[in-house]
């Protein structure tokens, strides 16, 4: 059972009060975007065994959304931080180096 | 015009908890920010209590606040007086980027009394020891398959809120949950 902290609300909100939002940190390509930036936008996703990113609503509590930075592998989470933000913030990544050494994911290590 | 009715007309149980339905009350859901200070002062004239911290809930009788979300509060008054004090936030309100509807007729409200964190802690995900879930504090979560929020008073006799629709739903699983012979004996 995963656990999450909502950074927004502070509970430990437990796997069934959430909604899994599918992968984070996705760039919206629009008007003027090439063929090739339509697609790995709609529709090309990391599927790492190991660190991930992921966005989630707590939508049985504060209906707030949010990010996790965990480990499919061993469920662990790194930590959870709030949805505006268009990258990770320098501590959960400090956090996932010295857990996980030499990991990257997309354009993040 | 028509008589104005609760879901369950006051129904209850006698468990190893005790489940009632509480009646009408009057509920008032009011988004904005929550930092703004016209906000807080217009929640607070009305209901005569200070603004909760987050997850906390303020309550006197059937006055109070409670936070339900980094831009939302829920604000309770009698019923009788909700349609002029929603006109009092409003006016309040005049000219802040925020909102106040008058939910009192969506919701249902349950009283438990007795064991209620064993009953709860049944039915929903939450940590429901005192350390994790003190008095006063807001806890908004599923009970079973729908959505409910719960608070506990200084007696640890709980405040249960859900959805109208689902009125029925939730009276029979706080009455399956509170069966005499159901008792787990975690809390």
């Amino acid at each position: 059972m995963l656990i999450l902290h909502c950074p927004n609300c502070g509970v430990m909100a437990d796997e069934t009060e959430l909604t899994a939002g599918g992968e984070a940190h996705i760039k919206r390509e629009t008007v003027g975007s090439d063929d090739a930036a339509f697609e790995q936008y709609l529709f090309q996703r990391e599927n790492p065994r190991g660190v991930h990113f992921e966005r989630w609503r707590h939508t049985s509590g504060c209906g707030k959304w949010f990010h996790a930075a965990r480990c499919t592998a061993s469920l662990e989470v790194f930590g959870t931080y709030p949805a505006q933000t268009v990258e990770p913030p320098k501590e959960i990544t400090d956090k996932i180096t010295a857990k996980r050494p030499g990991w990257s994911w997309r354009s993040f290590s | 015009m028509s008589e104005a009715v609760s879901a369950l007309k006051s129904a209850e149980y006698q468990g190893f908890a005790r489940v009632s339905e509480c009646g009408l009350r009057g509920m008032i859901t009011v988004r904005g920010d929550l930092a703004s200070r016209k906000l807080t002062k217009a929640v607070e004239d009305a209901t005569g209590q200070q603004m909760p911290k987050p997850r906390m809930v303020n309550t006197d009788g059937p006055s109070g606040i409670a936070w339900m979300s980094p831009d939302e509060l829920l604000v309770m008054v009698p019923y009788a007086d909700v349609t002029g004090k929603l006109a009092q936030i409003d006016k309040a309100l005049a000219g802040e980027f925020a909102m106040a509807v008058n939910v009192s007729d969506a919701r249902a409200v349950f009283a438990l009394n007795g064991n209620a964190r064993e009953v709860l802690a049944k039915l929903s995900p939450a940590d429901m020891r005192r350390s994790a879930l003190p008095a006063g504090e807001m806890r908004r979560t599923r009970l079973a398959q729908v959505p409910a929020a719960f608070f506990a008073d200084a007696d640890d006799a709980f405040t249960v809120v859900c959805f109208r629709s689902v009125a029925h739903y939730v009276f029979d699983l706080l009455k399956a949950a509170s069966d005499p012979s159901s008792d787990v004996g975690y809390f």
